[in-house]
């Protein structure tokens, strides 16, 4: 790698200044005041407000509603990040082929992307829905009891597959960018030696792309922590029960719609330490046996 | 050049100076957040510009802030940002919120004798002006868009049954029978309801005169416990646990996601906002009728009034400091006087659905001949005035972060409906969740 290195400390500290300005008015300043109203107890209209300590985080942990959140968001963002993963892979496998039309499948794989995560819930609620959506009524008609608003895992599921669905697309770039940045020549040199097509995905195709998917993992857990919000939103609302409350919808439930902002900082306090831990752990763990 | 300036500064003086007496007397700005959407939204606006059409001292500027919810959330935010509205309309979930806000809220009573405006609050039914009054009677907010919940019934569906239309289920014992006879004659789910918690939890405690929570619903204090798990609740609950088993009831999801279900001809029964009439005209391609709300016959004393739903308005100082001056109070004292109009009133029930606020806006929809060009529109009226007075336990309910609790209710039915308990377990869920809340709420608005 080319380094460059600046006389004096000024024009780097320039050129570092929006980033920096950036980070500080929408990450540090709001994550702190989240800390500082963590330890707070207030009224919804702010009038009355009590510092008690960690009061708050040992209530959330305490609570069996948080236990749950957590349990489903283990569920839903592994089960997001498998499903997206595997998917746009496959895909991409495919596309990569040489066949007619490869970039009309191509841009036609990538626009998901481009519908924003309320509108791709309602198209999935047109579908779904047990008595107005398409789907959802012929599984009723085929005698298959489908209600995601009675049932608590099809619930999951339909959130899962909503929401893996629209991170497809974005993982189905990264793969075929990562895909035809494999030099053909290894390829071609395995296939003469013997390699059946499977054989040569396993053993080069799938470590050479290992940055790719390493990468992939770390921003699709992200997305499916905190990017889901419109999806759970619009489709299930985190029921029924409280079956597909996740913790950043609790977060939100919790601030938002209960008024109760000590807890809910607390919760997101938590929830930012949990992210943060996850990814140091993959960047600890799971980035040594990526091959660059 | 110099003089030239000179002129026109003096110029520029005069004009300031114009303009000052008449600045003066320009309206005084009142902003009024709503949280209801088209068309409704649109029939209050309408009021709105009358008012302001009427008098030139005061100009009330309205805003749709989304759903209730949304609209309690925004205007506590702004006044937690100094910029609260001043009338901001809060449905009546919040009301308990509202009630413990403190200096906040500045209640009705002393905003109408501090601008020397009268309203005769005596002239509103009972169960709409107790829900908004402190517990000595002191109004604490603006009565305004009230409902009630009723039932409603598809006539066809009781003919197809063998049941006489216009003998709709008037107990439970009775619902329980037509039902499984409309579901014999092939109706896939006769039952539903929308607004699961405020029409099977809420009312059905309210008409059989049997405590929500202690300390008369919370009109006593911040301390009331919940009380859902009584024998009469827990019986309900089995009851609608059993029915959605053997595919008489359908649940069709939290607040009115049900709503759409009966006017789509797939229930024969529901039971909502008496203002899902307007919709039911514009929808049903079928007869129907509106009835009570049913009652156990073995519980004594049943049946009482029903509670209101809807929403009322709330006047807010412009944040914690306070910051508002008698002009601008004496502009929402004006309002509200021009909205208690039974004329006003009178003209919003029939235009909408929501029930008469006042007596006398009730004879005047009477005096018009509305009921009887419009059967079924009484009943709502009818059952809120049902039982005489109110008790403490049809009163309204008065609990802190109720908004909350009100999902607890639906998210533990969901559970039951799901299979996962029965009546008694969801009921003493409910109970030990909610007071989490309550007390959680209590510990913040003691100081």
């Amino acid at each position: 790698m080319r380094k460059t290195t600046f006389k004096g400390t000024a024009l780097p500290l320039l050129l570092l200044t929006p980033q920096l300005v950036i980070t500080a008015i929408f990450f540090l300043w709001p994550a702190g005041a989240a800390i500082w109203q963590s330890l707070l107890q207030e009224d919804p209209w702010g009038m009355s407000s009590q510092f008690v300590g960690l009061r708050n985080f040992t209530e959330v942990l305490a609570e069996p509603e948080w236990r749950g959140a957590a349990w489903n968001t283990l569920i839903f963002s592994t089960s997001v990040a498998v499903l997206a993963m595997g998917t746009a892979l496959f895909l991409a496998v495919q596309a990569d082929k040489s066949i007619r039309g490869a970039n009309i499948y191509r841009t036609l794989l990538i626009w998901p992307y481009a519908v924003a995560p309320a509108v791709a819930a309602v198209l999935w609620l047109f579908l779904f829905h047990p008595s107005i959506g398409l789907v959802g009524r012929a599984l009723n008609e085929a005698g298959i009891a489908w209600d995601y608003k009675l049932n608590g895992n099809q619930a999951m599921l339909l959130i899962i597959v909503a929401a893996a669905w629209k991170q497809v697309s974005y993982n189905f770039i990264f793969f075929l960018a990562g895909l035809q940045s494999i030099p053909r020549a290894v390829l071609e040199a395995a296939a003469i030696d013997g390699a059946k097509p499977v054989r040569r995905f396993w053993t080069i195709i799938l470590p050479l792309l290992s940055p790719t998917a390493f990468f992939l993992l770390v921003v699709n857990l992200v997305y499916a922590f905190f990017d889901t919000f419109g999806v759970i939103h619009a489709l299930t609302g985190g029921g029924p029960g409280k079956a597909t409350e996740t913790l950043i919808y609790k977060v939100y439930v919790e601030g938002v719609q209960n008024v109760n902002l000590g807890s809910s900082s607390a919760q997101s306090v938590i929830l930012m330490v949990l992210v943060i831990a996850l990814t140091a752990v993959q960047f600890r763990f799971i980035e040594r046996k990526v091959h660059y | 050049m110099r003089r030239r300036f000179l002129a026109q500064a003096s110029l520029a003086a005069a004009a300031i100076a114009a303009t000052r007496p008449a600045r003066a007397q320009a309206p005084v700005e009142i902003q009024f957040w709503h949280g209801l959407a088209q068309p409704l939204g649109g029939q209050l606006e309408e009021i709105v510009a009358a008012f302001n059409a009427s008098q030139s001292g005061v100009k009330v500027v309205p805003s749709f802030r989304g759903s209730y919810p949304e609209t309690m959330v925004a205007a506590i935010a702004a006044f937690r940002a100094n910029a609260a509205p001043h009338v901001v309309q809060m449905f009546e979930v919040g009301t308990g919120t509202m009630m413990a806000a403190g200096r906040a809220v500045k209640p009705v009573h002393e905003l109408l004798s501090e601008s020397g405006v009268s309203i005769d609050f005596n002239d509103y039914l009972p169960a709409v002006r107790g829900y908004y009054q402190a517990s000595d009677g002191r109004q604490m907010s603006m009565p305004f868009n009230s409902s009630t919940a009723t039932m409603f019934y598809n006539k066809d569906h009781f003919k197809r049954a063998g049941l006489d239309p216009e003998m709709p289920p008037k107990t439970w014992e009775e619902l329980a029978e037509a039902i499984k006879k409309l579901k014999a004659a092939g109706i896939a789910s006769p039952m539903t309801t929308s607004w699961p918690a405020w029409v099977q939890v809420e009312q059905v405690s309210a008409i059989h005169n049997i405590p929500l929570a202690s300390l008369g619903n919370g009109f006593d204090g911040l301390g009331a416990t919940m009380q859902v798990n009584n024998p009469l609740m827990v019986r309900h609950m089995n009851n609608l646990i059993a029915w959605q088993k053997d595919g008489l009831f359908k649940y069709g999801g939290r607040d009115n996601a049900a709503d759409a279900l009966f006017p789509a001809g797939e229930v024969s029964l529901t039971m909502a906002s008496s203002s899902l009439r307007a919709r039911l005209l514009r929808e049903s391609r079928f007869a129907w009728g509106t009835a009570m709300l049913p009652y156990y016959s073995d519980v004594a004393g049943a049946p009482r009034n029903s509670i209101i739903g809807g929403a009322s308005f709330w006047a807010l100082n412009r944040g914690p400091s306070g910051g508002r001056n008698a002009a601008e109070w004496k502009g929402v004292a004006e309002f509200y006087r021009y909205l208690s109009q039974p004329e006003i009133d009178a003209k919003w029930h029939m235009d909408t659905g929501y029930v008469p606020v006042r007596r006398a806006s009730y004879q005047v929809a009477k005096s018009q001949g509305f009921y009887e060009k419009n059967p079924g529109t009484e009943v709502a009226i009818e059952q809120l005035l049902r039982g005489g007075d109110t008790t403490p336990n049809t009163r309204g309910i008065r609990l802190g972060g109720y908004v909350e609790i009100r999902n607890i209710i639906q998210e533990e039915m969901e559970k039951s409906f799901q299979g996962q308990q029965n009546g008694q377990q969801a009921m003493e869920a409910v109970t030990q969740r909610a007071n989490t809340v309550l007390r959680n709420f209590e510990r913040q608005n003691r100081g």
